[in-house]
């Protein structure tokens, strides 16, 4: 597989370390990866280790499982418990805490709560037993979104009555803005999210160079892709330029897939308003199901509590998806809070800052800290 | 969950649902290929596989990058390959137009 070694060529990783070395010089630059799927590779990788002093990535809020606030775990807990509901979920949900547990505990309780890997297992669940009521958990950005729509018109099509979707799905634009808005935070520019690109396209963030004058590169996950969108971030601030640029041309197309956001718009529109772990009420920031599918709406056809539940005072999350601090500045990181007994979301999902952190960007830390950080 | 898993195309599937069989590591799954249209993806064609849809369409190259990157996950990937595996995309039940399922050991890949 001599292509794949190409982007992980360490002469190649060098290299472009050192334009990014050159490039900064004696400036400081904080750059914020949106996506979850970035901050894993970048702390498999040792990324933050390679780079210079001068260049600090933050972790963004692009892990869709870490931005589900408490409360709407417990208004899925409350359908799960209703009698006669088979509650399906992805496996990454089963663990994120509430305030009342999490789904696991409820299934221990007696709640048929079932894993399914797409929304079309939990419809076909839904046909193969007509006498129960299945609910499927839809969470995820734009790149989740579309199958759930797709599922829902199948379900519409085939009119499978015992068969509904609690949305939870959410939109990227909205917490970019709200971050940019944040007076926490002084960013310099962004890695644009690869995967929910390829559905939205690059122009959703125009308002990013145009409003806030911040530089965005969509970046692959490769190593050295996110090495390259942090030269081609550098070189339009070096430049004079701001603008956005597509790192990910391998899959992201300017005017994302047609095809998705069409399905998007035919099922779903926008909430007035959806809470974020962490970052509080966004407008405008999740899908709700149109009118036309109001049969299929799992939060007209239940008693969803919908009450707001406070953050744990020991859980920092909040801090950690604005970037504010870093995973191991939390004060119950890897003590209280772990992969195993998470209490915060971030710990919860693979693609979040604190879990990918807790189980490779540690050791490269401790590493790097013990050879007194040594570079590449 | 942001995962895609990538797969080869190895046949379009009639009817309706929009389904497609893939090869993924040596073992043959349905996909649903909805978010595609006509035309746009066909036999031969490799494409991430994200919550059972195909996500995107990827040349060779990318999709040899994406399963590398996917192995070096380690139990995620076992888990994440086993859950594609597990799942049954065919709402209604289809008339296999090709082979009967690969029963091919899920980590011999791994």
């Amino acid at each position: 597989m001599k292509f794949v070694d190409e982007y992980r060529d360490p002469a190649a990783a060098r290299s472009l370390v050192s334009r990014i070395t050159d490039l900064a010089g004696d400036d400081t630059f904080k750059f914020m990866e949106v996506c979850g799927g970035h901050t894993h590779t970048i702390y498999r990788h040792g990324i933050e280790h390679v780079l210079p002093r001068t260049v600090e990535l933050v972790h963004g809020p692009g892990c869709p499982v870490c931005v589900i606030p408490m409360g709407r775990v417990d208004d899925a807990i409350a359908v799960a418990e209703t009698p006669g509901v088979i509650f399906t979920s992805f496996g990454d949900m089963m663990r994120v805490p509430g305030g009342n547990g999490n789904l696991l505990e409820a299934k221990a309780r007696g709640a048929d709560v079932r894993f399914v890997y797409s929304p079309l297992d939990a419809l076909r669940i839904a046909v193969e037993h007509p006498d129960r009521e299945v609910v499927f958990f839809a969470v995820g950005f734009e790149t989740t979104a579309p199958s759930t729509a797709v599922t829902l018109c199948k379900a519409r099509d085939d009119d499978v009555r015992n068969f509904s979707v609690f949305s939870n799905h959410v939109t990227i634009v909205p917490p970019i803005k709200a971050i940019l808005e944040s007076p926490d935070l002084r960013l310099d520019g962004f890695l644009g999210p690869g995967h929910v690109s390829t559905v939205i396209g690059n122009h959703p963030y125009r308002f990013v160079p145009q409003q806030y004058g911040k530089p965005l590169v969509t970046a692959g996950f490769e190593p050295l892709d996110i090495l390259q969108a942090i030269v081609m971030l550098l070189t339009q601030i070096r430049e004079g330029r701001c603008e956005i640029e597509n790192q990910y041309t391998r899959i992201v197309r300017d005017e994302g897939n047609p095809r998705a956001l069409q399905i998007l718009a035919e099922v779903f529109e926008l909430r007035p308003h959806f809470e974020w772990r962490g970052l509080g009420f966004i407008s405008q920031s999740a899908l709700k199901l149109r009118p036309e599918f109001a049969p299929w709406d799992a939060e007209l056809r239940y008693a969803v509590p919908g009450v707001r539940v406070a953050d744990p005072k020991a859980c920092q999350c909040g801090e950690v998806l604005k970037g504010v601090i870093k995973p191991w500045e939390c004060k119950v990181f890897g003590t209280a809070c772990t992969p195993e007994t998470p209490i915060g979301t971030c710990m919860v999902s693979s693609e979040g800052a604190c879990a990918a952190y807790y189980n490779f960007g540690r050791l490269h830390r401790e590493a790097a800290v013990s050879l007194g950080r040594a570079s590449a | 969950m942001c995962l895609g898993i990538p797969g080869q195309i190895v046949e379009l599937l009639d009817g309706d649902e929009q389904l497609a069989r893939v090869e993924v590591t040596g073992v043959r799954r349905t996909i649903n290929v909805g978010l595609f249209d006509d035309g746009e993806i066909g036999v031969g064609d490799w494409v991430l596989i994200h919550v059972g849809f195909a996500m995107s369409k990827i040349d060779e190259e990318e999709a040899a990058m994406a399963l590398s990157s996917l192995r070096m996950m380690g139990q995620g990937y076992d888990e994440e390959i086993e859950a594609l595996l597990a799942s049954r995309v065919e709402v209604r039940e289809q008339a296999s137009a090709s082979e009967p399922e690969s029963t091919a050991p899920l980590r011999s890949v791994g």
